[in-house]
């Protein structure tokens, strides 16, 4: 059942305003998620001032700076800042996103860095992802093969090997299944849009010979039939890939293979 | 490290309300819209089944404001369930997917659902002779 009100330890409250910078006017303003598990306290909303004359473009860059400068104790993930590892995945300005290819100038006012959404938090912005990648491997994404493999690799003709763009490049990031209503109320069951997106991946391989299989795993009415096309997902994604078409298209051979 | 009761991030309390999730919950509201409209379709053929002053209760509470105001919500939800249903049937069919045409055929239904509603008001005070 869906619990709209964050639990009572959850709550977040005002948290501690850090010294401004001197000698600058050029500033903005951060207001961060703080959550120690050393302290037998609640989430709370620390404000920190950055000078952006010595600050990066990017959002992650501020962050940095913040935790070089200002507070080492702020704890996040980053590690690639180009958008191609997911680690600095979190929700930014009420958005998930990237913080390493989000600009600091596209968000008006105080930027406000929030953890992905509805996930159990372990400091700061670091959220627990274990559920996460539990259900990834769910689907099983690897080449499932029964047939006696060829002399060298399993070769895909090119129109094949199209039917794979918008689909591999998905980084695991989590920004869509996080940003998903219906898989804040049901993550326990349904499996949200990423690894949805990563059985599609496998469903429209031609070099995969478990279709049957691998649908049979997802007829049912939590894994994949939770999606109601609310589109979060697909809105919300770094990679500007479709995981909502992705589950669609699994609704469809769904359909289909009952012709 | 305390890895028990960690806090829930917050959720519907930060992420931005945004085209594609408020007409999804438009869609699920107007949906209980129509079903209590319903009831209240249900209560008008009893009055006429019972009698006059039975009908008499049931045509008091219609023709005030409240009665009005709940009837220009019910043909909303009608006319936005109707909309946005089609617009979840093209979907279905795998139409309409990207983002982009996502958010144009959701200003088209919200459009066209508040402009038939209006449609449907001015023929209905035409039809009866004025407000």
């Amino acid at each position: 059942m869906a619990d709209f009100v964050l639990p009572r330890n959850s709550k977040v409250k005002n948290g501690k305003v850090w010294p401004e910078p001197e000698d600058t006017s050029n500033t903005r303003t951060f207001k961060v998620y703080r959550w120690s598990p050393d302290e037998n306290e609640n989430p709370s909303i620390d404000t920190y001032t950055v000078d952006m004359n010595s600050c990066g473009p990017m959002v992650l860059d501020a962050l940095i700076k913040i935790k070089n400068e200002i507070d080492p104790t702020l704890t996040f993930r980053r590690s690639c800042r180009e958008g191609v590892c997911g680690s600095c995945a979190m929700n930014i300005d009420g958005c998930n996103t990237l913080a390493c290819t989000s600009f600091n100038s596209e968000v008006k006012g105080d930027i406000k860095i929030y953890p992905l959404p509805h996930q159990p938090v372990v400091k700061d912005l670091v959220p627990d992802m274990t559920h996460f990648f539990a259900q990834y491997r769910e689907v099983e994404p690897w080449l499932k093969a029964d047939s006696q493999p060829p002399e060298r690799e399993r070769l895909q003709s090119i129109e094949d090997r199209e039917k794979l763009d918008g689909l591999y490049e998905c980084i695991l990031c989590a920004c869509c299944s996080t940003s998903c209503p219906s898989y804040w109320w049901s993550a326990d069951r349904y499996l949200g849009p990423a690894v949805l997106l990563q059985a599609y991946r496998w469903l429209a391989d031609s070099r995969d010979e478990a279709t049957g299989d691998r649908l049979d795993k997802l007829e049912d009415p939590f894994r994949l039939y939770r999606c109601h096309t609310i589109m979060n997902c697909t809105k919300t994604c770094p990679k500007s890939l479709n995981p909502a078409k992705a589950i669609a298209e699994i609704k469809k051979m769904m359909l289909e293979r009952q012709i | 490290m305390r890895t028990e009761n960690r806090p829930l991030s917050p959720h519907l309390q930060i992420y931005k309300p945004q085209l594609t999730s408020v007409l999804s919950i438009m869609h699920r509201l107007t949906g209980i819209g129509l079903a209590v409209g319903t009831l209240i379709l249900v209560w008008w053929l009893f009055s006429i089944a019972l009698g006059p002053q039975y009908y008499n209760d049931f045509h008091w509470f219609i023709s005030s404001i409240v009665g009005r105001l709940f009837l220009f919500a019910w043909t909303f939800s009608f006319t936005f369930h109707l909309a946005n249903g089609i617009r979840h049937l093209c979907w279905d069919a795998g139409w309409g997917l990207d983002i982009s045409k996502a958010y144009k055929t959701g200003w088209l239904t919200l459009i066209v659902s508040v402009v038939l509603t209006f449609v449907i008001w001015i023929v209905g005070y035409y039809l009866i002779g004025g407000i």
